[in-house]
């Protein structure tokens, strides 16, 4: 499929090295994009984490043990492995920004999206989503809720972009070129560290146009070619060296 | 007492032993429904699969029963398009077998999707890009093609026969098929590719990415040549069951060599490619992306002793066996030889399917172990019993073997 280039690039930087692996980023998503809680959570494989942290090492015993955590949303790749495979068009990047889109009502749930991921950036609704009486009081109003059965990804809170373009419609801008700041994900302000960054990475009056040119930023498997959009910075060796796969000669 | 239903001029045992076979095989029919019924009220979340593993045993299944059921139409087309004319003794059990197969696979897929009422949008928002969508269309258009064919058998059945119109329908149907055979073998071609093409598109999945010809990657033409190399052996294996459990000869030795051979002979072409795409793989793919042939094995559950029993004792050995003529013309070397085969395909299609997905792709990610549940075996236990329960009354009402009267009158 032919790659789309946009004007507008939503691009996510997450600073490792100020990653304290606290979970907030994972706690708020789930609050804002209304994830059920699960009865019974404890096969982390079939729990819904669009955003997720793991914990990498630098593989030494202690005293040089090292830790680093490093947050996984959905990629946003600019050459996505899941948009192709969907045999009903459930999923698509064709918006103005580059956010892969995931189309609740027109999933069939045949998870071929998810195998593609190397990222295992998307789940699939396993169970009914129950909320406990009264939590169902405290959903966000302009995020859908999914039946079972269908495949949920991390999407930016594009209903949080949504807004942002409606602010700058009535206040006479345009609504392609966005302030800095003005379209945040409900992760970024959850974290205490300020290890976030998100803008347009195509506009040079955004943070994050400069941040992805930084020494020290990296993407996750770029030799495979998915264009991610989302970038880490880390300013250690092993952890930069965990971006992707690296043959043992390559290796420092 | 159901004499009158036989097919005309065979014998068949008496219905209370019938009757008890198959409320046998219906035991295991019934466990699978109860659980499909679990399935469509409580969602798969009661099965094994999970996030990392999307595809597991249904997938598998599906993929190998696809394959194996591939003798109804490559048969067919040796049979009605290249005119082997000893072929029509055994080419209406490769029908039933291949019709058995792809309905069976198909009633998995409405479990396996998560929202089964919208599988009709597979054909409302077709996404041309997807190897899927061209699976979707190719199997559920197949599947009718082989209940045409199936239909004319049915017909043929010694009271349904009498009625003139229905003699005369299944007669014109008779003889128009080999425009349904040719339609099947275009149908059936571009969707065992299509599964194979499934796995090899994955750009992000090293394990089973290729690169291939025009839009086909090389997965497309292996899953051809692994499912023709396969289906008439294991058309020839169901013959052969039916023959031991029913103590009746249904065909002549020299049509299951024959078979034989020609699964041989596509084995031999697709085990000489698929040596190839393995070593092309492994010594220039997996290091153009930093991994090693080393990387893509984990413990025993994904260890490289499967891809050697997939390649070496499942593959390059009954390959090698069925296109011999001495080693063939034995029965029992080729049935042994015709096993190894179903096994080594099915195998392929298990690593495609699990393999692909378990392999951690980022380096800090972990391998993670699959285990169908009963709810995944009982189902795929249940579409065995449908085909048992769908042969066994084929078997004894149905004019299935041609042959059946002459080869066993000899006998006696």
């Amino acid at each position: 499929m032919q790659q789309i280039e946009f004007d507008t690039k939503w691009t996510m930087v997450v600073d490792i090295d100020k990653c304290s692996g606290c979970g907030s980023c994972m706690v708020s998503c789930q609050a804002e994009n209304n994830i059920a809680p699960m009865e019974d959570g404890s096969n982390k494989l079939k729990t819904l984490t669009w955003m997720l942290v793991y914990e990498l090492n630098n593989g030494k015993e202690f005293p040089e043990r090292e830790s680093a955590y490093l947050p996984r949303p959905c990629m946003q790749c600019g050459n996505p492995a899941c948009v192709p495979v969907c045999p009903v068009v459930a999923t698509t990047k064709d918006e103005e920004g580059g956010i892969v889109s995931q189309i609740y009502p027109r999933c069939i749930g045949c998870r071929y999206c998810m195998a593609a991921c190397p990222y295992h950036a998307r789940y699939f609704g396993w169970f009914d989503p129950i909320w406990p009486e009264g939590m169902e009081k405290a959903l966000s109003p302009n995020t859908s809720t999914r039946p079972r059965g269908v495949v949920e990804k991390c999407n930016f809170c594009h209903s949080r972009l949504m807004d942002a373009r409606a602010r700058a419609r009535a206040e006479g801008m345009d609504p392609n070129k966005l302030p800095d700041g003005w379209y945040k994900p409900a992760c970024l302000e959850a974290c205490p560290t300020g290890a976030i960054s998100f803008g347009d990475s195509k506009n040079p009056e955004h943070k994050v146009h400069d941040l992805i040119k930084d020494k020290n930023a990296f993407r996750l498997l770029e030799s495979i070619g998915m264009d991610p959009q989302v970038y880490y910075i880390s300013r250690r060796d092993w952890v930069r060296e965990q971006s992707d796969n690296h043959l043992p000669k390559d290796k420092h | 007492m159901d004499r009158n239903l036989f097919p005309e001029g065979v014998t068949r045992c008496g219905l209370p032993k019938f009757s008890l076979w198959m409320a046998f095989v219906a035991i295991f029919f019934l466990w699978g429904a109860y659980a499909a019924v679990v399935i469509f009220a409580n969602g798969i979340g009661v099965t094994g699969l999970d996030n990392y593993f999307g595809f597991g045993l249904w997938i598998t299944f599906d993929l190998a029963v696809i394959a194996l059921g591939a003798g109804a139409f490559f048969t067919g087309f040796l049979k009605y398009i290249l005119k082997i004319d000893q072929l029509k003794n055994i080419v209406n059990l490769a029908v039933i077998i291949g019709f058995l197969c792809y309905s069976g696979a198909m009633l998995i897929l409405t479990m396996d999707i998560g929202q089964p009422i919208r599988a009709w949008f597979g054909y409302w928002h077709p996404n041309v890009h997807s190897m899927l969508t061209e699976v979707i269309f190719c199997i559920t258009c197949y599947c009718v093609v082989l209940l045409i064919e199936f239909i004319p058998l049915i017909l043929e059945q010694k009271q349904l026969n009498k009625i003139p119109f229905v003699h005369h329908f299944a007669h014109h149907l008779h003889v128009n098929m080999a425009l349904f055979a040719g339609i099947g073998t275009f149908l059936s071609t571009f969707h065992q590719g299509s599964l194979g093409g499934m796995y090899g598109v994955m750009f992000g999945r090293p394990y089973a990415f290729r690169d291939g010809f025009f839009i086909w990657p090389w997965t497309f033409f292996l899953f051809v040549l692994s499912a023709v190399g396969t289906g008439p052996i294991f058309t020839v294996l169901v013959c052969t069951l039916i023959e031991k459990m029913t103590g009746k000869k249904l065909v002549e030795y020299k049509v299951k060599a024959l078979m034989g051979k020609i699964a041989g002979s596509m084995l031999c072409l697709y085990m000489f490619l698929k040596i190839i795409d393995t070593w092309a793989w492994a010594t220039g793919y997996l290091p153009s992306v930093g991994l090693t042939f080393d990387e893509m094995f984990y413990g025993n559950i994904y260890g490289k002793w499967l891809m050697w029993v997939e390649l070496g004792l499942c593959g390059l050995v009954p390959a090698i066996m069925m296109i011999t003529p001495s080693i063939r013309k034995n029965p029992a070397l080729l049935y042994t030889a015709g096993i190894l085969a179903c096994v080594g395909v099915s195998i392929n299609r298990y690593v495609f399917t699990v393999q692909t997905i378990a392999i951690p792709v980022m380096p800090f990610d972990t391998w993670e172990f699959y285990a169908p549940n009963w709810a995944e075996w009982t189902t795929c236990g249940m579409i065995v019993a449908y085909g048992v329960l769908v042969l066994s009354l084929c078997y004894r009402y149905l004019p299935v073997f041609p042959s059946e009267i002459k080869l066993n009158s000899k006998q006696s």
